[in-house]
C-alpha cells in the first residue's frame, strides 16, 4: 500500500530572457525563480490498483515518481509505501520496486540484452530458479527470444523498450512504476505492452502506476485515475470522471478540456 | 557482495571486447615509452651523475608505467557515469539496490583492469627483450618483486578511490570537464606521472611524498626499480594504506549526501 500524505517539493529554477545584454546581467545577477513542483500532494493506492497518473507537460508527475521511487527527497510531508519511506529506506525500498523511464535506458549499451538481465538478477539477488521462470514468462509474452543475445545499441525503439521492460521484471516486484513506457513505440508494439502490463497486474497482483500523455494507454490500464495540475492533485477518479468533468466522451478531447477548464495547461 | 562481484565480472567482460583500441593504445604506449627513455638517455649521457636514479633503474620506471597506465590515468575515467549523472540516467542507478558508490568502485577497478590486461603483457614482454640499458631490469629478488606487487594493488585502489571523488562531485557541478581537466593535469604531475618524483628538489619531494599522488603511482614504480630503502617503502605502504582508508570513507560520506541533494536531471 503506498501513502502520501502532503508531498511537497518546490525547484529552484534560473531564468534569463534571451539576448547578449541579458547573458552579461546574469553573470552578477541571476534571478531564480521557485516552482512548486509538488504542493501538498496526498493519496493512498491500495495493492492491485492499476493507476494512471495524468496531467500535462510539467505538472509535477515524474517528480512524484521520482519520490516514489526514493530517488528524489522531498522538501515536507510523508510517504509510506508497505510500511518504508523510499528515500530513507531507499536499498530495502527499491527491491520491491520496478521502474521504467521511457526516456531513458537501464541496459547496458554495448553488450547483449541477456547479460545485462543476468547484471539485475544478480543485482537483485534473484534465485535461479525464479529468474529462469520470469525470463521465459517475459521471453514469451514481450517476444524477446531474438531480441536478447543483441547489444542494446543495435535495437529498434520498439524492440528496446520491450527489452526496458523485461529488464523491469526480472527480479518479479510487487510495483511497478511506468514513466511513459509507450512513447515513441509504433501501433503492434504499443499493443504488446499494454497487453502485458494487464496481464501482470491480473496474473501476478502487480501495483501499476503509470504516467504518460497517452490516453489510450490510460484507457487500456488504469482503472483509476489521479488527475495532478501545477502540483497540486485535480481529480482522483474514474475514467468516467474525466468524461463527465471534461464533457467529452473521446478521452483525447476530454483530457484537454479538463486542463483548459482547470487552467492547468 | 555478489552483486557488486558481477557488475565487476560485467563491466571487465565488456573491457575485453574492444580489440583494436587496445592495439591501438599498446603502441601508442610503446612508442611513448622509447621516446621517453631517448629524451633521458640524451640527459644522463650529459652528466650521469647528476641524476638520482640510475638510467636502468630509470629505464624500468617508464616500461612499468607504460605497462600499467591504465591502473593509475588520471584520463581514463568512465564516460558512462559522467553521462548518467549529466543526462540524469543516474535515475536508473538509484532504483537499485545497491551503494552507488561501491558500485561505482567496482566498475572503476573492472574499466581499468580489463585495460591493463590486455596491454600490460605484450608491452613488458617487448621491453624484456630490449637490449640493456634500454629494456625493463627483472627484479632483485622475488621478496621485492611481491612487495612490488602489494604496493601495485595499493596504488590502483587508492587510484580508484581519488577518481571517485571526481564522480561524486560531478553531482555539484554538473559538468565534469573543468574538473577532468584540472585533475588530470595535477595529478600526472605529482605522481610523477611526467617525471618521476626523485628527480624533483628535495624540499618538493618531501612534500610530495606525502600527497596521495605518490601512493597512486610513484611508489610501486620505485619499488620496482629498486629506489627506495627497506624503511621508505615501509612508510611508503603505510601512507598508501592511510590514503586509501581516508578517500575511501570521505568520498562515501560525500556521495551519501551528494544523493541526498541530487536533482536528476531531465525530466
Amino acid at each position: 500500500m503506498i501513502v502520501m500524505e502532503n508531498i511537497c517539493k518546490t525547484y529552484r529554477v534560473q531564468r534569463r530572457s534571451a539576448g547578449i545584454k541579458e547573458a552579461c546581467r546574469s553573470l552578477f545577477c541571476r534571478d531564480y525563480e521557485y516552482i512548486h513542483a509538488l504542493d501538498n500532494v496526498s493519496f493512498t493506492i491500495h495493492d492491485g490498483e492499476m493507476i494512471g497518473y495524468m496531467g500535462p507537460n510539467g505538472a509535477g508527475k515524474s517528480s512524484t515518481i521520482k519520490i516514489l521511487s526514493g530517488i528524489l527527497v522531498p522538501d515536507s510531508g510523508k510517504c509510506e509505501i508497505d510500511g518504508l519511506t523510499p528515500w530513507k529506506n531507499r536499498v530495502a525500498h527499491v527491491s520491491r520496486i520496478g521502474v521504467v523511464f521511457g526516456q531513458r535506458s537501464q541496459l547496458w549499451w554495448d553488450i547483449p540484452v541477456i547479460d545485462s538481465f543476468e547484471l539485475l538478477r544478480d543485482i537483485y539477488a534473484v534465485p535461479e530458479k525464479r529468474y529462469r521462470e520470469n525470463l521465459e514468462e517475459l521471453t514469451e509474452l514481450l517476444q524477446l527470444s531474438e531480441l536478447l543475445k543483441t547489444p542494446t545499441r543495435q535495437l529498434s525503439l520498439g524492440q528496446r523498450m520491450r527489452c526496458e521492460i523485461a529488464a523491469a521484471l526480472v527480479h518479479s516486484p510487487s510495483l511497478l512504476f511506468l514513466d511513459e513506457p509507450t512513447i515513441g513505440l509504433d501501433a503492434v508494439s504499443k499493443l504488446a505492452v499494454r497487453d502485458f502490463i494487464r496481464r501482470q497486474n491480473s496474473e501476478h497482483g502487480t501495483t501499476v502506476i503509470l504516467t504518460t500523455h497517452d490516453m489510450q494507454d490510460i484507457a487500456a490500464i488504469a482503472r483509476r485515475v489521479i488527475l495532478i495540475g501545477k502540483g497540486r492533485i485535480l481529480l482522483d477518479g474514474t475514467l468516467d470522471d474525466i468524461r463527465r468533468e471534461g464533457g467529452a466522451d473521446d478521452l483525447e478531447k476530454a483530457a484537454a478540456g479538463l486542463y483548459r477548464k482547470l487552467e492547468i495547461s | 557482495m555478489k552483486k557488486y562481484m558481477s557488475f565487476f565480472r560485467m563491466r571487465f567482460q565488456m573491457g575485453l571486447q574492444y580489440r583494436t583500441a587496445a592495439i591501438a593504445g599498446m603502441t601508442t604506449q610503446f612508442a611513448w615509452g622509447l621516446m621517453e627513455i631517448m629524451v633521458f638517455r640524451a640527459f644522463y649521457a650529459a652528466d650521469p651523475a647528476a641524476f638520482p636514479m640510475t638510467f636502468e633503474a630509470t629505464a624500468s620506471y617508464i616500461w612499468l608505467q607504460q605497462a600499467f597506465l591504465a591502473i593509475f590515468a588520471a584520463w581514463l575515467l568512465e564516460p558512462e557515469i559522467f553521462d548518467c549523472i549529466v543526462s540524469g540516467n543516474v535515475a536508473y542507478e538509484l532504483c537499485r539496490p545497491v551503494h552507488i558508490y561501491d558500485m561505482w568502485f567496482a566498475r572503476s577497478m573492472a574499466s581499468r583492469l580489463s585495460r591493463v590486461a590486455l596491454r600490460c603483457f605484450p608491452i613488458l614482454f617487448v621491453a624484456l627483450l630490449l637490449p640493456k640499458p634500454y629494456g625493463i631490469s627483472t627484479p632483485s629478488s622475488a621478496a621485492q618483486f611481491a612487495v612490488f606487487l602489494i604496493t601495485l594493488v595499493l596504488s590502483f585502489l587508492v587510484s580508484v578511490a581519488f577518481y571517485m571523488w571526481i564522480y561524486v562531485l560531478t553531482f555539484y557541478t554538473i559538468s565534469p570537464m573543468g574538473l577532468r581537466i584540472m585533475v588530470a593535469s595535477v595529478v600526472e604531475f605529482l605522481s610523477g606521472g611526467g617525471v618521476p618524483l626523485p628527480f624533483f628538489p628535495e624540499k618538493v619531494q618531501r612534500v610530495l611524498e606525502f600527497l596521495p599522488f605518490a601512493s597512486m603511482q610513484n611508489v610501486p614504480l620505485r619499488v620496482y626499480s629498486g629506489s627506495m630503502s627497506q624503511m621508505q617503502t615501509q612508510q611508503a605502504v603505510a601512507l598508501q594504506l592511510l590514503w586509501l582508508i581516508v578517500l575511501v570513507a570521505l568520498g562515501r560520506t560525500m556521495c551519501d549526501r551528494a544523493l541526498r541533494r541530487v536533482s536528476v536531471q531531465g525530466g
